[in-house]
């Protein structure tokens, strides 16, 4: 008698489970930090690059070693409370912005199936059927360490960027999410890996081709999401200071920091998996593929901000509330009456 | 729109291909001051003497007030500047002092690295002056 394959769970092999498991985590985990600490790196070199400056070069060769001098000094310099600050949801504030965005990460898939001895190890921290939902879950997460940060510091600059940053996010959830739909009404699934497996027969087969306004608003929206510039609003430095993180040193201000990348990161890979094909094309390897698509992304936003001014605040809901939201729910009819008629 | 916005990151994409850098890497490379460049003075000397005949003319006309000057006269009866002092704290480089001397004692040159550990460093008296 042959033994079946199945796929790796709790219950048919415990150990070789965990086992895996704690190794995908590892990985990823180790892969997002260490994209975050270059992405810092990249980032003030190509923005340098495309102002004429050249970004860091004292730091080894071409300021290759500044993430880690960066790190260092954040990790010795003094962690400051203002004394009228909340002191719980100050110290809470910047772990709720981290961890929504890390445990993101999650449910991208990265690869085909791995096939251990009889059991079938899929290359995704967590399979979850209902995937999407759980993105736009802790995208909503992720605001709140904002507007709490914002709150606690007892600082009206904190404050305005706060707020600045619950208005935005949830005015561009709206549309992120409903551009979303449009794609899982494709793919008839809400699972990730369900809709990288609709994506793979081809790159023609990718949802960007099949929904270019969903993907676009997508990418915008995202963007809005994650308060990078043109849309960094609860910043603001010119205006705000640094908006919500004002009153945060040391390694509390490390740690918004990594936030912001760790976001850039999940957007963009969020991006490749639903409109891109995911882990699935051009090349026959799945992480290199899913990594290509997620460097693209990335400096894509860098680009941008260097590129862009911030927009104004009035101007920054107009474009959610009066173009983004109606594209969006556009889109979704369309969307509906064009599957109802090829079926 | 779309148009601006696609000519906006080309332009930034074209600063972003090598050789599009302004920056000077200053310690290593430097830049040539132009010879107008208003740098730390100079005192310009004759054969065996400073050229300043110690008239009083840039004390007087510098706004910044920081030039002093003594008058002493030598064994050939010459007047020469026993004390000549500059304080570089002081000074603003308007090159008022150079513009007035009737001689032509007094000179700028293009030594511009003047940071130092103490306040009596920037003191610059007539031997350093002549250097
Ligand atoms: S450069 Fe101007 S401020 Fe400086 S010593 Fe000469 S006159 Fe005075
Ligand atoms: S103006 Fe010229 S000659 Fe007169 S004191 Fe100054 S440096 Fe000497």
């Amino acid at each position: 008698m042959t033994p079946e394959v199945e796929v790796l769970s709790l219950s048919s092999h415990p150990l070789l489970f965990l086992a895996a498991m704690l190794v995908k985590i590892g990985v990823v985990f180790g892969v997002v930090l260490f994209i975050v600490a270059y992405a810092t790196w990249v980032e003030r070199k190509v923005i340098g690059h495309m102002q004429t400056r050249l970004g860091p070069m004292r730091t080894f060769w071409h300021g290759l070693l500044q993430p880690i001098a960066d790190g260092m000094k954040l990790f010795f310099k003094e962690d400051i409370v203002p004394s009228q600050a909340d002191k719980v949801s100050y110290i809470l504030a910047p772990m709720m912005i981290l961890v929504p965005s890390l445990i993101t990460v999650a449910i991208i898939p990265f690869g085909a199936d791995l096939q251990i001895g009889n059991y079938i190890i899929p290359l995704q921290v967590a399979e979850l059927n209902i995937g999407v939902l759980y993105i736009l879950a802790m995208a909503g997460l992720g605001v709140y360490g904002t507007v709490l940060a914002g709150w606690s510091s007892n600082s009206k600059y904190s404050l305005i960027g706060g707020v600045r940053a619950s208005a935005q996010m949830v005015s561009y959830e709206l549309s992120a999410g409903l551009a979303i739909v449009a794609v899982f009404m494709l793919s008839e699934t809400l699972s990730t890996r369900g809709i990288v497996d609709a994506q793979s027969a081809s790159v023609l087969h990718w949802y960007v081709f099949k929904q270019p306004l969903a993907f676009c608003l997508f990418v915008v929206c995202g963007l809005a999401e994650i308060n990078r510039t043109p849309f960094d609003m609860p910043e603001a430095e010119s205006e705000l200071v640094s908006g919500f993180c004002t009153e945060y040193s040391s390694m509390k201000y490390a740690l918004f920091f990594m936030a912001e990348y760790a976001n850039m990161i999940v957007i963009s890979a969020i991006a490749a998996t639903l409109f891109l094909g995911g882990w699935s094309g051009p090349t026959p390897f799945g992480a290199v593929n899913l990594l290509g698509k997620v460097f693209a992304f990335m400096f894509f936003f860098i680009w941008l901000r260097a590129t862009f001014p911030r927009v104004r605040y009035d101007q920054l809901m107009y474009l959610g509330w009066k173009i983004f939201l109606p594209l969006a729910l556009a889109n979704i009819v369309i969307t509906g009456f064009v599957v109802v008629l090829v079926n | 729109m779309f148009k601006e916005f696609i000519q906006g990151l080309s332009i930034t994409f074209k600063h972003l291909l090598p050789g599009h850098s302004t920056t000077v890497q200053y310690p290593d490379e430097r830049l040539t001051p132009s010879p107008r460049f208003r740098g730390l003075h100079r005192l310009v000397p004759t054969q065996d003497r400073e050229k300043c005949v110690a008239c009083y003319l840039c004390p007087t006309v510098c706004p910044a007030k920081c030039i002093t000057v003594e008058s002493a006269e030598n064994e050939k009866g010459e007047k020469y500047p026993q004390v000549y002092e500059i304080d570089l704290l002081r000074c603003i480089f308007c090159g008022y002092c150079v513009e007035a001397c009737p001689v032509e004692a007094l000179e700028m040159t293009a030594e511009y690295e003047l940071a130092n550990f103490h306040r009596e460093d920037f003191k610059f008296n007539k031997k350093r002056l002549l250097k």
